[in-house]
């Protein structure tokens, strides 16, 4: 059992918890993530480590509420438990000592995945540099963590209400068009964007390091739930990732698999809003 | 003269078990239990016990099941195996202690399995427990994986009074016993009921700890005072036929399609969260037990109509056990021999859509003894199918020899380690598929005994 030691909500959709589990978050390193299993009928859902403190012992997580274990995760509180925490899995950050300046982008709940990433950089004194965005300005989240890292923070909202009107790429395309200097990129975020943000640096022939997040049932490499396809070849992303050279990574197979289980993802939702009364909030 | 032939054990009908996940073989009554123990001729120098890798003393407790004397049958079986209610159902006996039976001459060889099965059986209902009270060694083991390998070896260590902790990677201990293999076959209430013993034999658990990621065994030995490790992480990683559409929406790996279905309960979707999608029609790629079990499973999940099992040798090949294949023809699984999938074609939005095969002949032998398989040019044809699961083996995985310092491993990613399962590394000792590649459950049960023995004799040199 792992007990939610601080919980705090983000925006309608999207919260935060600390999680008290000494063994992974002395292990942890940045672009790792874990998984979880709220109840004993659960399922095992991967998330990505958004920070962690060895000296505390807790990890924080941050999710989107978007099925029914992440609508159910969003209702425990601080001082509950949940029943299984396991990590940190995957590999690992590893940005090529050239680099000098990265920049990271991130959208919607990639975020706080990206965060930790950009964290560790600036602590190694790399020049960092991010653009986030989301559907609106409370959906960008981490703004204040993200500028305590980074030299520089653009933003990109669909309304506009929050840095430009538009998408994190119409960003990219005009950072990098003004700025030769960004050598490394890192994005974190929903896989069309990801694919999107990859089209824009290969043009640029800007090394783009992505991170993945498919359906995973183990995460420890036995099943292949999670496989994608990286340059022609099967990987899977639990062990080999979740981390990958973005400019190899087929993101339409990629989408197609994200789908596999979309009519009995609505169903356990719709039976789990029918007897919890809905709580729709968001859409 | 013994009786020539063997008591029946009594299974579902299989009109009624092809739609449920209950135990197929029901198990014998006290007075078949008997009846069937009374066949043994006792022999005084016994085979069968030389072909238990565990070396359960068949003779004794088969005597004591004819006095009915049941308990001790229990003792007297436990004292050599640590999980028998778990060997009982799923050991290959016809290839092991009853292979070595000496009626295989006049007729059928003792029902060995079956009455193991029964006397654990009867220790679990009447809850029966060994009283070991060993003395306290005050040295810490680790055990490294909770399947039948490491369950054994901690087992054994508990009885001789080491202080042990299982560190498992999934949240629940068993290994394959809880994720591979299905309710039907070996009911997960029995494997807990085995796992409670060790726990009342004093064994901690860590589940959730992934050993290479979560924590190294170097920094077990070095930072947690663990002064000997054992490795049973089995042979997990699956092997998935490289032709195109093989990320087809719609194509599993066993082990994807049975952790989903044994671990995770996903037959009992949507009272347990875990989905899975199967649809009229499945192929089961493969001939060996787990190829078995992912088809009985597929055909007990609503909506299918249709398995077929693929296999690219013929039938006298096949590596599952005979009783499985049998039990696969009752329910109604169709074989299709002979024939190898050389594409899985997909619909345009990305789903299983049909298999394209092709049939094949035995060559000659190879290096495993078995005929080699070879494609026949121009006999492709397809099978309408909406649903591929892949049971074509699976291999150790490399997370633990890559994230320890100084134990070797062979090509092919077994840990290597000698008979008595020490490894490279002083004070590791490795068993089971991690060290074999994959095999079976008491092969796996029988080094990490092998191991206990090595370990307790390190540990008790050691100074």
């Amino acid at each position: 059992m792992y007990k939610i030691v601080r919980k705090e909500i983000l925006n309608p959709v999207v919260k935060l918890m600390d999680i008290e589990a000494p063994r992974v978050a002395k292990s942890a390193k940045p672009g790792q993530f874990v998984i979880i299993r709220i109840y004993d009928k659960g399922e095992r859902i991967p998330l990505t480590i958004a920070d962690y403190d060895p000296e505390k012992g807790t990890v924080t997580i941050v999710f989107q509420e978007v099925g029914k274990s992440t609508k159910l995760l969003g209702t425990l509180n601080e001082g509950d438990y949940i029943l299984d925490f396991v990590g940190p899995l995957g590999n690992f950050m590893e940005v090529p000592k050239e680099a000098k300046k990265i920049l990271g982008v991130g959208g919607g709940v990639g975020i706080p995945a990206l965060y930790p990433k950009l964290k560790a950089l600036h602590q190694e004194g790399y020049r960092v540099e991010a653009i986030l965005g989301g559907r609106s300005e409370e959906y960008v989240i981490f703004k204040k963590e993200m500028e305590a890292v980074c030299d520089k923070v653009y933003y990109a909202t669909d309304d506009g209400t929050l840095g430009k009107k538009g998408f994190v790429t119409d960003v990219l395309k005009e950072v990098l068009e003004n700025d030769k200097e960004i050598d490394y990129i890192i994005t974190v975020g929903p896989v069309i964007m990801m694919k999107n943000v990859c089209k824009i640096t290969k043009e640029y022939n800007i090394p783009t390091i992505v991170s993945m997040n498919p359906l995973m049932v183990d995460g420890t490499g036995m099943c292949g739930a999670c496989r994608i396809e990286v340059g022609g070849d099967t990987k899977f992303v639990c062990m080999d990732g979740p981390i990958f050279d973005g400019h190899l990574v087929n993101f339409d197979l990629a989408m197609t698999r994200l789908n596999m289980f979309k009519k009995q993802e609505k169903v356990s939702l719709e039976l789990y809003e029918q007897h919890h009364g809905g709580d729709h909030h968001g859409r | 003269m013994a009786v020539k032939d063997r008591v029946p054990m009594k299974e579902q009908d299989p009109k009624e078990r092809r739609k449920n996940f209950n135990e197929v073989a029901l198990g014998y009554t006290e007075e078949e239990a008997i009846l069937e123990a009374s066949r043994c001729i006792q022999c005084p120098k016994p085979t069968c016990v030389a072909g238990c890798p565990v070396h359960v003393r068949i003779p004794e407790f088969i005597k004591a099941i004819t006095k009915r004397e049941f308990e001790e049958a229990y003792k007297i079986i436990k004292s050599t195996n640590s999980l028998p209610a778990v060997c009982g159902r799923v050991c290959p006996q016809e290839e092991q202690c009853e292979k070595n039976c000496v009626l295989n001459k006049i007729g059928k060889p003792i029902a060995i399995g079956r009455l193991e099965r029964f006397v654990a059986d009867y220790a679990l209902q009447n809850n029966i427990e060994e009283e070991v009270k060993p003395e306290k060694k005050n040295k810490k083991v680790a055990i490294i994986g909770g399947g039948p390998a490491g369950l054994t070896c901690a087992g054994d260590l508990l009885k001789m009074g080491y202080d042990v902790t299982i560190f498992e990677a999934l949240h629940a201990l068993g290994g394959v016993l809880t994720y591979g293999i299905p309710e039907f076959r070996l009911p997960k209430r029995i494997v807990e009921a085995e796992i409670e013993r060790l726990k009342k034999l004093g064994a901690k658990v860590e589940t959730n700890v992934v050993v290479g990621r979560t924590v190294t065994i170097d920094q077990l030995m070095e930072e947690e005072g663990f002064e000997a490790v054992f490795v049973g992480t089995g042979a997990g990683l699956p092997k998935l036929m490289d032709i195109p559409g093989k990320n087809l929406n719609g194509v599993y790996s066993a082990n994807e399609f049975l952790t989903r279905i044994n671990l995770m309960k996903a037959y009992k979707f949507p009272e347990y969260d875990t989905p899975i999608v199967v649809g009229k029609r499945v192929a089961v790629i493969g001939g060996g037990n787990v190829a078995m079990d992912a088809a009985r499973s597929a055909l007990r999940l609503d909506g299918v109509e249709e398995v077929t099992v693929v296999y690219r040798r013929s039938k006298e090949e096949m590596p599952a056990r005979a009783e499985e294949i049998e039990h696969a023809i009752e329910e109604g699984i169709k074989f299709e021999f002979l024939a190898n999938p050389i594409r899985i074609n997909g619909t345009e939005d990305g789903w299983v859509k049909s298999m394209d095969v092709i049939r094949m002949e035995l060559g000659e032998p190879d290096s495993s003894g078995r005929r080699r398989p070879i494609e026949i040019p121009g006999s492709e044809f397809t099978i309408e199918v909406d649903t591929v699961i892949m049971a074509l083996g699976t291999s150790p995985n490399n997370l633990i020899p890559s994230t320890t310092k100084d134990v070797e491993i062979q090509k092919w990613g077994g840990i290597i380690a000698d008979e008595t399962g020490k490894t490279s590394k002083p004070g590791v000792f490795a068993g089971g598929d991690a060290v074999t590649g994959a095999a079976t459950v008491i092969l796996a049960m029988g080094a990490g005994k092998q191991a206990a023995k090595a370990i307790d004799e390190y540990l008790r040199d050691k100074k």
